[in-house]
């Protein structure tokens, strides 16, 4: 096998062990293999794929975002604030919660680059004061009743796909998620921001000296791993129709779990947004069989999660060691 | 102004690093269509100008005019806006990125925003054409040789329709064959009217390819003459600082060999009430270490090797035929798969490191920087490692131990530190591998194996461990030299082994042991 081959060895293996999941789960559970599941799949797993493409990033740059679940958690409450206390529209709240996500990112990043202190420490601090302060915004969880969010955003702009008897129906939130992973696939791969993060990562001193702006690679990344928690806080509270502050706790390791099943190298350099999308769909498909199975406990579900991140980890140690 | 040819003109160039002057008021000028050769000892200045130029360090004062325009780089990249592209010695390039990526990272083709990989991969065959190669510019960088990394950093380079370029100790990783692909590659550019400033220790290749040759002692500019009209011993003498030498060549009949006056001769004292496993050298008859028919499947297939104490034994060959390969065995780096060793007559199958060093055998590694050195320990620390690393966690050295021991071994073989508390990384390559090799000593080892133990470091630092390594063998301690400079081999070593395509081939000694008999015996076995 040749070395360009075995770079893309962990996203083949993500990729048939997510066909291979799928597979026994419809040959093990009756009605696995429907429409129906792919559909709720999709959009269980919608917040999860948003917050996992912005981790990518910081991850492929070779740093670490732990920020991700509080401002999730903030975004969300915020909204709900934003719309049910303060009569802002649904629209205009969810813009200013992107932008001050986007903001959060990247005073993290700065605080980062110009201090030069690690990444870590930095989004450890940014976890904390983002999760005091969705408790401050309100302490508890807020329901949205605002006409335009259940009726516009939530019915009327789902897809309704001419499957089954009624449709499926497909939220906006899927198509959101779809599209972030689209985009986030064209910067990274055909922008030159995008190649000097992989640059970065793989090897930090030599950007340097080949003349690539790393500042901007290392800011970007932190300023787009916000902005992208923050839309997958607004995707999160779509899907629940409410705003809680105490939501996705520790969200950002599951986010970073999809990013490692997904193929991409925790020290930086290798990877990519598609294998993460694939990541969260292996995540998503195994606590699906494990709700089929009815008697396990969910809990299950973070066994094998663990279980699997340490088995990539290790097939990863296996390549770079291949590699040397 | 005078001259239209001058390309770069560096007016008075200094930076200080604390009260160290760097550079001090350097003058220098690059003609276009010309191969300009920067010399000097570690610590001349070399790499400060270089960075300077390139950039990637504020200069104090002083000025550079590149076509006569005032040229002011904040950064590698505003260099290149300028046409000042440089090659650095570690290849700087993205592993896990194509060639083709590599040559174009930064600068891409943009089409609607997005780059055009299709631009990509035509400008990088171009640009790799250009320097007459042949390669698929769609290979993964990480997995070339050293030797095309380096034309692909070079390709990067001119990409940039770059009227300067810098290469830092280019050829210090080609073998002779690469090494004549690239002078081929120079001499092409400069006919393509660049100025090369070309950064080497190798006085062959210096007078194989420059027009001109500048040499740099301590931050001043010493001199700058015309290659065809600057012999071999004058440039040694001007770069060792032997002033009045510089105008009397006849006084000194090798340039190469010749005693460095005002340097005290390194005699080098061991530490040895804590060592005492004395070698006892003369008693033990016979030999220290053999090798016999050793192999390690994909690294070497079949060394033979025999080092008595008190000699020293080449390890000669090209670059890839397997001497790396046989140190790492001998320090229990690699396994032995088939075949044995044996170390002062007893069977001797080292299953690490540790195990080797236990048994008296120490190795300072090929690439310093990854292998040997502790960057940011102090040059103190570094010299104990070893030591305290054989006595292990519970038996810890006293500071003044350590102290004692650090002094003494960096009086002896001379190494220049403001003092042992610096961190190593501050310290010039030379004097960093005599920290090295002062870590080994100071575990009073049976046998050294030194790999490439002068790569990198200037004329007068390759003497000093050519005269440590004679005292040491006189205390009787075994030295395996593993070096691809032949001079060096063949003066201190008795007997030389030659290694071709991962097996021993011959074994040189005596008469026969001349370098033309190692380069025959390279190039004619097998």
């Amino acid at each position: 096998m040749t070395r360009v081959a075995r770079r893309h060895v962990p996203i083949l293996t993500t990729f048939t062990l997510l066909i291979a999941t799928f597979l026994a789960g419809s040959a093990a559970y009756t009605n696995f293999a429907s429409v129906g599941v792919v559909r709720n799949l999709l959009v269980d797993n919608a917040f999860l794929a948003v917050a996992a493409v912005g981790a990518t990033f910081v991850i492929l740059s070779g740093a670490i975002d732990l920020s991700v679940g509080s401002v999730m958690a903030c975004t969300s409450i915020g909204v709900a604030a934003l719309i049910e206390h303060h009569a802002v529209h649904p629209l205009a709240a969810i813009t200013i919660a992107l932008a001050a996500g986007g903001l959060f990112g990247l005073v993290q990043g700065l605080i980062i680059e110009l201090l030069r202190l690690p990444p870590f420490l930095v989004t450890l601090a940014g976890m904390f004061f983002a999760r005091g302060a969705a408790f401050l915004i309100h302490p508890q969880s807020i329901g949205i009743k605002h006409p335009f969010v259940a009726d516009v955003l939530n019915d009327q702009l789902s897809l309704v796909l001419p499957l089954g008897d009624r449709g499926i129906s497909v939220p906006i939130t899927v198509d959101v998620a779809i599209f972030a992973i689209a985009v986030a696939a064209v910067v990274l791969r055909s922008t030159r921001f995008g190649r000097s993060v992989y640059a970065v990562g793989d090897d930090e001193n030599s950007a340097l000296l080949m003349g690539l702006n790393i500042r901007a690679a290392r800011l970007g990344v932190f300023a787009i791993s916000g902005f992208y928690s923050a839309l997958a806080g607004v995707v999160f509270t779509l899907y629940q129709q409410s705003g809680d502050p105490a939501a996705c706790k520790g969200f950002e390791l599951d986010a970073i779990a999809a990013v490692v099943i997904g193929g991409t190298l925790l020290r930086g350099g290798v990877g990519s947004v598609l294998g993460t999308g694939l990541g969260v769909l292996l995540l998503g498909l195994i606590q699906t069989i494990i709700t089929f199975q009815g008697n396990l406990s969910s809990w299950w579900t973070r066994i094998v999660i663990g279980l699997l991140v340490l088995a990539f980890v290790a097939l990863q140690g296996q390549i770079a060691k291949q590699d040397r | 102004m005078s001259d239209s040819q001058s390309l770069l003109r560096i007016r008075s160039l200094s930076k200080r690093y604390g009260r160290l002057a760097a550079l001090d008021a350097v003058d220098l000028d690059v003609a276009r269509g010309s191969i300009h050769a920067l010399m000097g000892e570690n610590g001349a200045g070399k790499s400060t100008l270089i960075k300077c130029l390139t950039g990637a360090v504020r200069r104090d004062s002083g000025e550079f005019l590149l076509d006569g325009r005032v040229c002011n780089p904040a950064s590698p990249r505003d260099a290149e806006g300028f046409g000042v592209s440089t090659v650095f010695q570690e290849i700087n390039l993205i592993p896990h990125m194509s060639i083709a990526e590599n040559i174009t990272l930064g600068r891409e083709s943009l089409r609607a925003g997005m780059i055009d990989r299709k631009a990509a991969r035509r400008r990088a065959t171009d640009a790799v054409a250009r320097l007459g190669l042949s390669i698929d510019v769609s290979h993964e960088v990480g997995s070339c040789s050293i030797a095309v990394q380096q034309l692909v950093a070079i390709a990067r380079a001119l990409d940039v329709r770059a009227k300067l370029l810098i290469l830092d100790e280019p050829t210090s990783s080609l073998d002779r064959a690469e090494t004549s692909q690239l002078f081929d590659i120079l001499l092409r550019l400069r006919a393509d009217g660049l100025g090369i400033i070309y950064v080497t220790h190798f006085l062959d290749q210096v007078y194989a390819v420059s027009d001109q040759i500048t040499v740099l002692r301590d931050g001043k500019h010493v001199t700058t003459r015309a290659a065809s009209d600057f012999p071999r011993l004058e440039l040694v003498a001007a770069m060792l600082g032997r002033t009045t030498g510089s105008t009397s060549p006849s006084k000194q009949p090798d340039a190469s060999l010749a005693a460095v006056p005002g340097r005290a001769a390194a005699s080098v004292t061991r530490p040895s009430p804590d060592t005492t496993p004395s070698i006892g050298a003369e008693q033990h008859q016979g030999e220290l270490l053999r090798v016999r028919g050793v192999s390690h499947s994909g690294s070497i297939e079949h060394a033979d090797l025999s080092v008595a104490p008190g000699e020293a034994v080449g390890l000669a060959g090209l670059l890839g035929s397997g001497r790396t390969e046989v140190a790492k065995i001998m320090f229990g780096v690699d396994r032995v798969e088939t075949g044995s060793m044996s170390l002062c007559g007893t069977l001797y199958f080292p299953r690490s490191p540790r195990d080797a060093i236990a048994r008296g055998v120490a190795l300072t590694p090929e690439s310093r920087k990854t292998e040997g050195v502790v960057p940011n320990l102090s040059v103190r620390d570094n010299i104990v490692l070893a030591l305290q690393a054989r006595r292990g966690v519970w038996r810890s050295l006293s500071l003044r131990r350590r102290q004692e021991i650090a002094a003494g071994l960096i009086a002896s073989l001379g190494i220049k530190a403001t003092s042992a508390d610096v961190p190593i990384a501050s310290l010039s390559g030379g004097n960093q591998q005599k920290a090295l090799l002062a870590r080994w000593i100071a575990t009073g080892p049976r046998l050294l194996i030194l790999d490439e133990p002068t790569r990198g470091i200037d004329v007068g630092a390759k003497q000093e461990i050519e005269r440590l390594i004679a005292s040491l063998i006189k205390q009787g301690m075994g030295v395996v030299l593993i070096s691809s400079e032949l001079p060096e081999v063949v003066r201190s070593c008795s007997r030389v082994f030659i290694l071709r395509d991962r097996r021993t081939v011959s074994e040189l000694a005596g008469e026969s042991l001349t370098e033309e008999r190692v380069m025959e015996a390279i190039a004619t076995h097998g």
